[in-house]
């Protein structure tokens, strides 16, 4: 499990600096990032050094944001990888919200950050299907 | 023909303040002796019906505001019992509940008198084919001008608003000589006509009658260029009676107030005080020959100006400016009146939303368009876009039902709307009136 910290972003220019560049001064490290936008708004998802200290700070700044829990899940870095481990999330039923990768590797492999709709039962069927997934202490320190 | 009823549209002014000043007083007896809100606010204000000597003695009487007509909702400030009543009619439902008017067989004959003048005065005559595009409903302005239309004899096509290809149909089968709309659906219609590959100088269209909604010169411009045809303002609202409380003349320069009827007054919006003739301010009507739904001092919230200088046309009665703007936040869209209140209400209504909003309303191509920012507080954030979509889709359908028109609802970060320390702006106009 990982938290990760979402932030509401009004399509305009120098929102995403402004938001860096706080965590920068905090000396926050972003680890792994997506955005999501429709013509108004954007949704910045981050993965950083210490979450909870960015949660505070980027509150502290105004911003609206969010801790969610999600799973940064080991996949080969090799061709198919990806899809050999959707395919197995496909057959236990496990609905996905969204997923991005994760910037740098673990034990060779790459990571991809999946936010799930039932985060228990992904974790156990994870651990059944022996999917590697990552505890949030050695991901936030990769 | 010029006028409708010439010895009352060019009353001789002597005679007119005479003949205001009698009606004036009447109509402060009577709503004494059967309103009891009138005659509260009289004994309160230290006022009785007989220190009403001249007309300047109007400004003795306390005003009369929206608020009043909704605390005696509905039928508190009637001046008759309701078997006098044969018609009812609303405010397009604004802040909770609407305001509502009556009127007598009597009222509505009047009404209809100004409706005929305000026709005449455009050009109408008993030959003109009138398109009527304003809402037939609980809205004045359709049944208003259809009664007028009535009475001079013109042939009048009962189209209410809405289904604008069809409108257009209608204009060209039956030879639509006037239309009657607001002036931004007069410049939608001609979007359509272009689309459809009609050229408005085929069309019969003469002259249009546009009003429940403030418009500037401009946009006359545009709607003369367009439509080839003349375009004359018309004022009302329907406290006072509906359509045909002035209009403008073939000088177009100002709306003749119908001041056998009504007076008018131009107040000082902070302090009401009576400003001199010339200066801008809030215009202020009292209504001297209404039975069921008499009205002092009414404040209209419109800011116009009043100019007593002779005009061309030959009418004696007070021109007001076309209305330049409101003495409170209420914006008029699309003819409906909306007041930022009222998305307040919605939203409050919604779990986790904060009352920090903004109404954005501008015009594009030439329908008038309420965009409705809201602050995206932490209890109403999801990392995931299809939440946040679906609230924005819930907010806007709420708004809708209740505003009665299209929104559209933007999300914005928090602190991003401006707060101030006395009134909040609440509403940002960006069409160029």
């Amino acid at each position: 499990m990982a938290k990760q910290i979402s932030v509401f972003l009004e399509n305009k220019a120098g929102r995403l600096a402004h938001v860096t560049r706080v965590l920068g001064e905090a000396g926050i490290n972003i680890r792994a990032l997506s955005i999501a936008d429709t013509s108004d708004f954007g949704i910045l998802r981050l993965i950083v050094s210490d979450p909870d200290k960015a949660y505070e700070i980027l509150k502290e700044s105004g911003f609206t944001v969010s801790e969610t829990e999600v799973i940064a899940v080991q996949v080969p870095d090799s061709p198919g990888g990806l899809a050999a481990v959707l395919e197995q999330m496909s057959e236990e039923n496990l609905n996905i919200e969204y997923l991005y990768a994760f910037l740098g590797t673990s034990e060779n492999n790459a990571l991809v950050i999946f936010k799930v709709e039932d985060i228990e039962k992904a974790r156990q069927a994870f651990t059944k299907r022996g999917i590697k997934f990552l505890d949030e202490k050695r991901l936030y320190q990769l | 023909m010029i006028y409708w009823d010439q010895e009352k549209e060019c009353m001789p002014l002597e005679q007119l303040r005479e003949l205001q000043l009698r009606r004036l007083k009447e109509t402060v007896y009577r709503v004494y002796a059967f309103v009891p809100a009138y005659q509260k606010k009289m004994d309160e204000a230290g006022v009785k019906p007989d220190d009403i000597k001249t007309l300047d003695d109007l400004k003795k009487l306390p005003f009369t505001t929206k608020q009043d007509l909704r605390d005696n909702y509905p039928f508190g400030l009637f001046a008759v019992p309701m078997s006098e009543v044969v018609r009812i009619h609303s405010s397009s439902g604004t802040t909770g509940k609407p305001t509502v008017v009556g009127y007598t067989r009597k009222d509505i004959d009047i009404w209809a008198e100004l409706m005929a003048r305000a026709l005449i005065s455009a050009g109408a005559t008993r030959h003109s084919v009138i398109q009527n595009a304003y809402g037939y409903g609980l809205f004045t302005g359709g049944l208003g001008v259809h009664y007028g239309a009535e009475k001079i004899g013109a042939s009048v096509i009962p189209s209410s608003g809405g289904n604008t290809k069809r409108q257009i149909m209608l204009m060209q089968d039956f030879g639509t000589t006037i239309l009657t709309c607001t002036p931004s659906y007069a410049l939608f219609m001609y979007e359509v006509m272009k689309e459809m590959g009609i050229d408005p100088a085929d069309l019969k269209l003469k002259a249009g009658i546009f009003g429940a909604e403030p418009w500037s010169e401009n946009m006359r411009r545009e709607i003369e260029n367009n439509l080839k045809i003349d375009a004359y303002d018309i004022y009302g609202l329907s406290e006072i009676i509906g359509p045909g409380v002035a209009i403008e003349c073939s000088y177009k320069n100002g709306l003749h107030i119908a001041e056998d009827h009504f007076i008018a007054e131009i107040i000082d919006p902070e302090t009401g005080e009576v400003l001199e003739d010339g200066r801008q301010g809030e215009l202020v009507i009292t209504a001297i020959t209404k039975e069921a739904l008499p009205i002092i001092r009414y404040r209209t919230r419109d800011l116009t100006a009043l100019d007593r200088t002779p005009c061309a046309c030959g009418r004696t009665h007070v021109r007001m400016q076309k209305v330049l703007g409101r003495s409170d936040d209420m914006v008029i869209i699309r003819g409906v009146n909306v007041f930022p209140s009222m998305v307040e209400s919605v939203l409050l209504n919604i779990p986790g939303v904060e009352p920090y909003y903004l109404l954005v309303v501008d015009r594009r191509g030439n329908l008038d368009e309420l965009e409705v920012h809201v602050e995206v507080s932490e209890k109403i954030f999801s990392d995931e876009i299809r939440k946040l979509e679906e609230l924005e889709d819930l907010i806007r359908r709420e708004l809708e039902s209740a505003l009665g028109i299209g929104v559209k609802v933007r999300l914005v970060e928090p602190k991003s709307i401006e707060r101030s320390e006395g009134k909040a702006k609440r509403v940002i106009d960006r069409r160029k009136i």
